[in-house]
């Protein structure tokens, strides 16, 4: 039994491959029916986003099991081959199967790091096999964890903390002005893209009342019905100017339309009350000499990248203890996949002792035919408790033993001195996965 | 007894301004954990140094500035931990926990024994205490100014370092020093009328125009005109930053003259 992952990311594949390998929602359980008819894949789970296309499964065989993930992604879309597929793909297995979900769900791997998105795109693929009992105990653990996992990571690190979007970045420096935004007015002048973006932001994190203006009087009314605020005309905005405590500009003009006189007389209108000017028009369309009045403060389509640059760092750094919280947490489900795999060895070892105390009682009972029942019964007990006692340190010692570096060697004689024989998912399985293991405890990040 | 409460009190103090201060430039949940708790600990010890003062020391009608000193330093630990409490301001007890320290460390400094004024009038206290709750509400709105300046300069100049990130909005800032003012102006306003009462019960004036009493009249002109003009024609953000450090200074050398006086009566 080993769990694996097939799949393909923006890491590996251009967006042409990706977008023909994506499993449309609706299409989403079908798939997952015909992926778990391959035979040999006991457990299936597909992971499809923009960003990648991933088969997580419990399959019998590794290399047949490979076979089978990568006909299934070729057969999803007619026009696209086995060969063709071939060098996009990534094949993991064992820990490092675990450790690449872990990683994926905690948005470690994603195109930008810490990303939220990710996250619920995994519940819902869980979800999904859920409802169409693709997943078994496997799996269920497996990901169950990955999701806690990637809770962990967003509430004990910084990782998705800070702006990484220049639109973003424009709300997480106004708050540092204004506490509460929501009693705080936004004038939007222009509908240049990025501007439309950040005032949509604005109104995200509560802003109620939205101004807009644009050289063309229909725009703005248009633009104002969609923000549910109110159309100003452009040749009086900057008499309005005092109303508004974030001003957002953003125009084709090729001067300055806002004038540090302009921003002087707001804030002297507006009694010093601070006053946030963001200009993400290129060429700038706010002076920059507004810099130097007081209780304004004017930020350019620079400055707000710049503060996303130093967030992107400190995202990077974040995510290095994001990484170690994932090895950690591999570990953890390596402990339990690798319980799971001495169970067989320890029912095999207590039907055998079992069998030998049964048969040996009934020898003897036969002789002692004219013992009274109770006294049988006495007989029975100090046979089972013999047995019992003779291999509990036995039984004990497997389970504590198994995860660790020798615990093949262990499962190994105790089939030998009990004389086991093969049962199921046993010493075959931990040697074929020991290796691997090792390396991937060894592989930093 | 008391004594050695303060003495804990005082250590306490310490190891949590250093580290507060750290706090300014480190990034560790864990250090800041162990300032709140260090600071918790600290008003604890606090607290039981001035109630067994209370009522084991000496019992005159009129607080030593020792006590007075000490009072101020409760007093703004336990605005500190109010305001914790409520927004969770970490950064706040940068500010405030050293200035705590600087007035519970000349507390030390100066005699606990003699009295600020002869006590002729049983309410003394009641002058001491009001003038030391105005005092606190300043304190407050001073540091409130300093954190704002500080983070008005950041925002201007564009550098999103540690400190800039633990630092709360602008607004708030104000806000929190609008408060502090309107709160501390009419406690003082009451310690000095009772003041000038006692005062004259005691020599028949209301001022003698020492230059303790001159300093504070002037310090309360300044804040009456400073909260006027916040709320008249504007001073606010910058301004009033600005206003309130310089209003505290005031205050400052107003109890410095007290002390040099209690110091006086000493030698």
């Amino acid at each position: 039994m080993h769990i694996v992952v097939v799949g393909l990311s923006h890491k590996t594949a251009p967006v042409e491959i990706r977008e023909r390998l994506a499993v449309p929602e609706s299409r989403l359980g079908e798939a997952l029916t015909r992926l778990c008819g391959y035979s040999g894949i006991k457990e299936g789970m597909l992971l499809s986003t923009c960003n990648r296309v991933e088969v997580y499964a419990v399959v019998e065989e590794l290399e047949a099991g490979y076979g089978r993930i990568q006909e299934f992604l070729a057969d999803a879309h007619l026009s696209v081959s086995s060969e063709q597929l071939t060098p996009h793909l990534y094949w993991q297995t064992g820990d490092r199967a675990i450790t690449h979900l872990f990683r994926v769900t905690c948005s470690l791997d994603s195109m930008v790091v810490g990303e939220s998105q990710i996250l619920g795109q995994v519940k819902d693929a869980f979800e999904m096999a859920l409802t169409h009992k693709a997943t078994g105990l496997i799996l269920n653990k497996v990901v169950k964890k990955a999701i806690s996992v990637a809770k962990r990571v967003r509430t004990d690190t910084k990782i998705a903390e800070s702006a990484v979007s220049v639109s973003y970045a424009a709300v997480e420096l106004a708050k540092k002005i204004f506490s509460d935004l929501r009693d705080k007015t936004v004038l939007l002048v222009g509908a240049g893209e990025m501007a439309k973006l950040a005032a949509r932001h604005f109104i995200a994190s509560g802003v109620r009342h939205v101004r807009v203006t644009t050289r063309t009087p229909q725009h703005a009314v248009a633009l104002a019905d969609r923000f549910n605020g109110t159309a100003v005309p452009f040749e009086q905005f900057r008499e309005e100017m005092a109303t508004a405590d974030i001003v957002l500009v953003s125009t084709g003009a090729a001067h300055y339309l806002v004038g540090s006189d302009d921003v002087q007389r707001a804030v002297k209108q507006r009694m010093n009350r601070p006053m946030f000017l963001i200009d993400i028009s290129v060429p700038r369309n706010i002076d920059p000499a507004v810099r130097h009045v007081d209780n304004a403060f004017l930020f350019d389509i620079d400055d707000l990248e710049s503060r996303v640059e130093q967030n992107r760092g400190e995202r990077l750094q974040e995510a290095e203890r994001a990484e170690h919280m994932v090895i950690e947490e591999v570990g953890a489900v390596r402990q339990w996949l690798k319980s799971l795999e001495v169970t067989p060895t320890i029912v095999a070892l207590k039907s055998r002792v079992e069998d030998i105390k049964r048969a040996e009682v009934e020898k003897l009972l036969g002789r002692l035919a004219h013992l009274p029942p109770q006294e049988r019964a006495l007989v029975e007990a100090m046979a089972s408790a013999i047995v019992n006692k003779l291999i509990h340190n036995t039984m004990v010692t497997l389970k504590s033993e198994v995860a660790s570096a020798d615990g093949a060697a262990f499962v190994e004689a105790a089939k030998r001195f009990f004389n086991l024989g093969e049962c199921g998912i046993g010493a075959e399985d931990l040697d074929a996965e020991a290796p691997t293991t090792r390396t991937s405890a060894n592989k930093p990040g | 007894m008391a004594a050695v409460f303060f003495m804990v009190t005082m250590a306490l103090y310490f190891a949590a301004t250093v580290s507060f201060l750290a706090l300014l430039v480190r990034r560790a949940d864990a250090l800041s954990t162990f300032s709140l708790t260090v600071t918790a600990v600290g008003f604890v010890t606090h607290t039981i140094a001035l109630v067994t003062r209370m009522f084991v020391g000496p019992g005159s009608s009129s607080p030593s500035i020792h006590e007075a000193l000490s009072f101020f330093s409760w007093m703004l630990i336990l605005v500190f931990l109010a305001v914790e409490f409520r927004h969770r301001l970490h950064v706040l007890g940068s500010f405030i926990v050293p200035l705590a320290l600087v007035s519970l460390v000349s507390a030390a400094a100066l005699p606990d024994t003699v009295p600020t004024l002869q006590p002729v009038f049983r309410t003394l206290w009641v002058h001491v205490t009001l003038s030391m709750l105005g005092t606190v509400g300043f304190a407050v709105a001073f540091v409130a100014g300093v954190m704002y300046l500080i983070q008005d300069g950041l925002l201007k100049s564009k550098r999103f370092n540690v400190l800039y990130s633990k630092l709360p909005a602008l607004d708030f800032l104000d806000d929190l020093n609008q408060q502090s003012i309107v709160l501390g102006f009419p406690l003082l306003t009451l310690g000095i009328i009772t003041g000038a009462i006692s005062a004259e019960f005691a020599r028949g004036t209301y001022v003698n125009w020492n230059p303790e009493q001159t300093w504070a009249l002037v310090t309360w002109l300044f804040y009456f005109i400073v909260l006027v003009g916040r709320l008249t024609v504007g001073w606010r953000a910058k301004r009033a930053a600005y206003l309130t450090i310089i209003g505290f200074a005031g205050v400052v050398l107003t109890l410095v003259g007290v002390a040099i006086k209690s110091f006086g009566s000493v030698s």
